[in-house]
């Protein structure tokens, strides 16, 4: 069965990227590309991991995470964090909303497949 | 053959005898068994200071000369004491409670403790007194002299190192005896003593040998008058001005001489000793001057023509071959001139050290030395001994430059016409509450100015300091300032002459300056208790302890102290007293020592007031709380000080705090650039390393995709380059490192430029041109101005959300500025954007068009460089964007440009 990926993300070259690549290797990706409406698409798609960037437009991608976590169906879903910030606050925030990992950009392709990897094995 | 040697040991012998009764008298003083020494014969005794060697000497040659003139000396002191004894009962209960150490502590006290009174009196009583001090000398020397002429065998060489010899040992003695100790109430009992000793020896020698001429010589009673009959002396020819004014001198030098007062109101131990003096001391100079008159007229008759009547005292027991009787006259003459010396060198030492050099001491080290308190002690009595030197040392350089030529009453009667200066300023102190300190500083100045010029200074003679010129003639021949007739007054007795004057315009100006000028308050308040003296409270000087009022104590010394403090203190007390517990009886040396200890936390006066107070024995006195007020209004000074202080450094710290937030806010705006600096470099690199990576693994990659990745990659980069030269580019404005490169150019130019790059290939824009003045010529950097049009013009391109964008440029002006508006037809930016969209990576949306949210920061700084701006205009339809130069840049040209 294909594993189902929701990447939320705002810059088209980075969706375009990280679909690429995601694909390539047989993952289904479905993209979302602000933040007002972002909880709404993670329940409409279930995915299997959800690849969420913090600087969202509308709203920020810490929310979104508390928000996936506050919720019952998807408190357990894997979720990525990406970040173009790189500071230690951001990595401090997203442990404390719970991610369950973090990568700052810019990273590299394998890396990210290894992560995505990783964390849908049961 | 009575030899100079016997003369000089029998000197030694008298002078170990004085060291011997003054040194028991001290001792028994200190153990306080000294209940004689509080007699009142002592001080009456003691009071015969006022005899020096100028009456045992000098009233013989006085008499000689001028007959019974010399009584004056002796009638002045003798109608003060009697008639006037009311005024000297005032000075003593002045002197005891206000503790008052010289004449000179007395005025200044009376005149608000004015230092600039103590040290001008203490002045004048130094000029006063050196001549008198120099008479001394004089006389023992002179009798040294007298005995060296009738002892073949030894000759005493020169006389002024006799004078010297004398003054040496002088100094010795007093400084031994009058600076043994520092006594708060300044008593010598001592030195008293000796004195007192001395006034029995001078009195016994004169009166031995007044008896031996009268009868041995003489030949009896009857057979002295027929002589003084017959002799010049017994005509009366004494003129009355010379009388009366002798009369009032010597009365006021008995009040005002250093010496009288320390005796008199300072050394005195009981007012009542007074009443026993005021008949006794009278009694004294009676006797002192009985047997003066004989001695004159015989002496004249008997001794050879030329002999010198200042000696008849000693010559004549010399000339009939008395040694003993000549040694005993001698040895009387040295007394009076020693007890004057020492008394007078103390009480002056005391004024130098009190007035004059502490002052300068305590000021020059600004008060640091008094915290050991011994340190003063040390210093005071060094000063009084030097003081003591330098006093009897001024007098034998007076003599020396005097030398020795005037007559030994004459020498006496310039000193007291100089001390009588300060009687108005002191007997206005005491009866007279108008008296002001001005006052007695001017009577004090004038009447010392007229003593100096028109009798201390011609006593030295002609040409010694005043030239005979300005004798005769008057200062540059001005005769009405000739000093032997002011004002024209000519032909009286020099002496009358300058006390008649002198006294004359001191007590005028006294009075009319006082009466002119207003008391402070510290002087009116001592004003009164000086004139009110018998009204107040004799007892200001020791506590009485009431009973149970140890407690009350306490309570109050905890307050100050601190209870640990004044509990250790109060059981210390106790157990001396043999007490347990914490309250000791309160006796009067606890009180003085809780006083003591109290004063050092409250000050003195404060102190004082609490514990009378509580204690009651004593009442507050106005003084009191004048003192308190005083310490009262210094806490206040004090306090506001410190309020001043403390506003200062409120301020400081508000301005520490402003200068801490905007500290904070730069740090903080610092972080969110960098934070935003971070989030547009990686968003690009990322695109760059993802698809670079893609492109290099190269599978499952179709050819378009390559080329669509790699155009992705090249124009990340080209994004990125531009992010790099905007941020220099904002950097090097924001320094304000920028060199303005300034020329002219058309607007219009300038405009059309600026749309053709800003419009590149795509062109989707339309470019409408409102109102533009064609002649407009700008002078300032054209590029930089460019550089804002493009911007502007680029982001109508980008942002500009209408189906067919169009964008109007629009010129005017207004008040010599010119005014350029951007306007698309857009949806316009919110409005609660308009503030922030000209921060650095501020944009209006959050879709990325390709810019790096730098541009209009830019702007703003280029328009501010330019000395314009660049801001928003609301509700125009769309995005409108207002650019404005400053006058000084825009002119119209003369002709339109092509």
């Amino acid at each position: 069965m294909t594993k189902r990926v929701l990447l939320i993300e705002d810059e088209p070259n980075i969706i375009e990227a990280v679909s690429f690549i995601l694909s390539r290797d047989g993952y289904d990706v479905k993209t979302h590309s602000n933040g007002h409406d972002a909880i709404e698409a993670v329940l409409a798609r279930a995915p299997d991991l959800i690849i969420l960037d913090v600087m969202l437009p509308g709203r920020s991608g810490f929310d979104i995470l508390r928000d996936i976590r506050a919720n019952e169906q998807t408190a357990d879903l894997p979720v990525l964090m990406l970040t173009a910030r790189g500071q230690d606050t951001d990595r401090d925030m997203a442990e404390r909303y719970g991610a369950s990992q973090y990568m700052t950009k810019p990273f590299s392709n394998a890396d990210v497949l290894a992560t995505v990897r990783d964390l849908m094995t049961p | 053959m009575a030899t100079l040697n016997v003369l000089v040991l029998a000197s030694l012998l008298y002078v170990v005898l004085l060291f011997a009764v003054a040194f028991a008298a001290d001792r028994a003083a200190l153990h306080g068994r000294g209940a004689w020494l509080r007699s009142p014969w002592i001080y009456t005794l003691s009071l015969s200071i006022y005899c020096t060697a100028w009456t045992f000497y000098g009233a013989v040659g006085f008499a000689a000369r001028s007959g019974l003139e010399f009584l004056t000396i002796y009638l002045g002191p003798t109608l003060i004491m009697i008639g006037w004894w009311w005024t000297l009962r005032k000075l003593v209960r002045i002197g005891r409670s206000q503790r008052i150490t010289s004449i000179a502590d007395l005025i200044s006290s009376r005149y608000g403790k004015s230092n600039l009174l103590a040290v001008l009196v203490t002045i004048l009583a130094v000029i006063g007194t050196t001549p008198y001090i120099a008479l001394q000398l004089q006389s023992v020397t002179l009798s040294f002299a007298a005995f060296a002429e009738a002892d073949p065998n030894a000759s005493l060489g020169d006389a002024s190192s006799t004078a010297l010899w004398v003054a040496l040992g002088l100094t010795l003695f007093t400084i031994l005896f009058g600076t043994r100790n520092l006594d708060a109430n300044e008593r010598h009992h001592g030195v008293v003593m000796a004195i007192a000793l001395e006034a029995v020896v001078k009195l016994f020698a004169l009166l031995a040998v007044g008896i031996f001429v009268v009868w041995g010589i003489a030949g009896g009673v009857s057979e002295t008058f027929a002589r003084i009959d017959a002799s010049e002396i017994a005509r009366w020819d004494v003129p009355g001005s010379r009388w009366v004014g002798l009369t009032l001198l010597s009365a006021a030098a008995f009040l005002c001489l250093p010496r009288m007062f320390q005796v008199m109101v300072v050394e005195n131990e009981d007012e009542g000793h007074l009443r026993t003096a005021s008949w006794a001391f009278p009694a004294y100079l009676m006797l002192m001057s009985l047997f003066v008159v004989p001695i004159a007229a015989i002496g004249l008759d008997i001794m050879p023509a030329g002999a010198n009547p200042d000696l008849f005292v000693l010559t004549l027991p010399l000339q009939e071959g008395r040694e003993g009787l000549a040694i005993l006259s001698f040895l009387g003459g040295f007394s009076s001139a020693t007890s004057m010396v020492i008394v007078a060198a103390i009480a002056l030492s005391t004024m130098l050290s009190n007035h004059v050099v502490m002052p300068v001491w305590l000021r020059m080290t600004g008060g640091t030395g008094i915290v050991v308190s011994g340190d003063v002690r040390q210093v005071a009595l060094l000063t009084r001994r030097l003081s003591i030197a330098g006093v009897v040392l001024l007098g034998y350089v007076y003599l020396r430059l005097s030398s020795g030529g005037a007559a030994l009453a004459a020498i006496g009667l310039v000193s007291f016409a100089g001390v009588a200066q300060l009687l108005p300023a002191m007997l206005g102190g005491l009866f007279w509450r108008g008296a002001t300190r001005i006052g007695a500083l001017t009577g004090l100045l004038v009447g010392f100015a007229i003593w100096l010029y028109t009798l201390f200074l011609p006593s030295f003679g002609p040409s010694v300091i005043l030239s005979q010129a300005l004798l005769e003639a008057g200062p540059f021949g001005i005769s009405w300032l000739r000093p032997r007739a002011l004002f024209g007054v000519d032909g009286m007795d020099p002496l009358v002459h300058a006390v008649m004057w002198s006294m004359l315009l001191n007590t005028f100006s006294f009075i009319a300056v006082s009466i002119l000028s207003f008391p402070k308050p510290l002087e009116r308040l001592q004003g009164a208790q000086f004139v009110n003296v018998f009204q107040h409270s004799a007892t200001t000087g020791t506590w009485s302890g009431g009973l149970a009022q140890s407690e009350d104590l306490l309570l109050m010394s905890q307050r100050i102290l601190g209870a640990a403090e004044a509990q250790s203190l109060f059981s210390k007390a106790a157990s001396r007293q043999g007490l347990s517990g914490y309250l000791p009886e309160p006796s009067p040396d606890f009180l003085q020592e809780l006083e003591r200890e109290l004063s050092g936390s409250v000050g003195g006066a404060t102190a004082h007031a609490m514990i009378s107070q509580i204690v009651g024995g004593a009442t507050v006195s106005v003084q009191d709380l004048m003192a308190v007020a005083d310490e009262t209004a210094q806490i206040m000074e004090y306090s506001s000080q410190l309020e001043a202080k403390s506003e200062e450094l409120a301020r400081t710290a508000r301005q520490l705090r402003a200068a801490n937030t905007k500290l904070t806010q730069i740090s903080e705006q610092k972080d969110t650039f960098l934070s935003q600096i971070s989030h547009e470099l990686r968003t690009p690199m990322t695109s760059i390393r993802a698809f670079s990576e893609i492109l290099r693994d190269g599978k499952g990659l179709s050819e378009a995709d390559g080329e669509k990745y790699s155009t992705i990659i090249h124009d990340e980069t080209v994004r990125l380059t531009r992010l790099l030269d905007d941020l220099l580019d904002l950097s090097v404005l924001e320094n304000g490192q920028v060199v303005l490169n300034t020329q002219t150019g058309s607007l219009s130019d300038l405009l059309q430029r600026s749309v053709r790059a800003a419009q590149g290939e795509e062109g989707q824009l339309e470019i409408k041109y409102g109102q533009i003045d064609q002649n407009i010529v700008l002078t300032t950097d054209l590029d930089r101005l460019a550089q804002v049009f493009i911007n502007l013009i680029t982001n109508a391109r980008k942002y500009c959300d209408a189906k067919e964008p169009v964008l109007t440029i629009s010129t005017q002006r207004q008040n010599g500025q010119l005014i350029i508006d951007f306007v698309d037809n857009g949806s316009g930016i919110p409005a609660d954007m308009h503030a922030v969209i000209f921060e650095k990576f501020s944009r209006i949306s959050h879709a990325r068009v390709g810019g790096a949210g730098l541009g209009l920061a830019i702007c703003a700084e280029i328009m501010t460089r330019l000395g314009g701006s660049v801001g928003i205009v609301p509700a125009q339809g769309g995005s409108a964007f207002r650019v404005i130069l400053p006058p000084a840049t825009v002119s119209q040209a003369t002709s339109p440009a092509a």
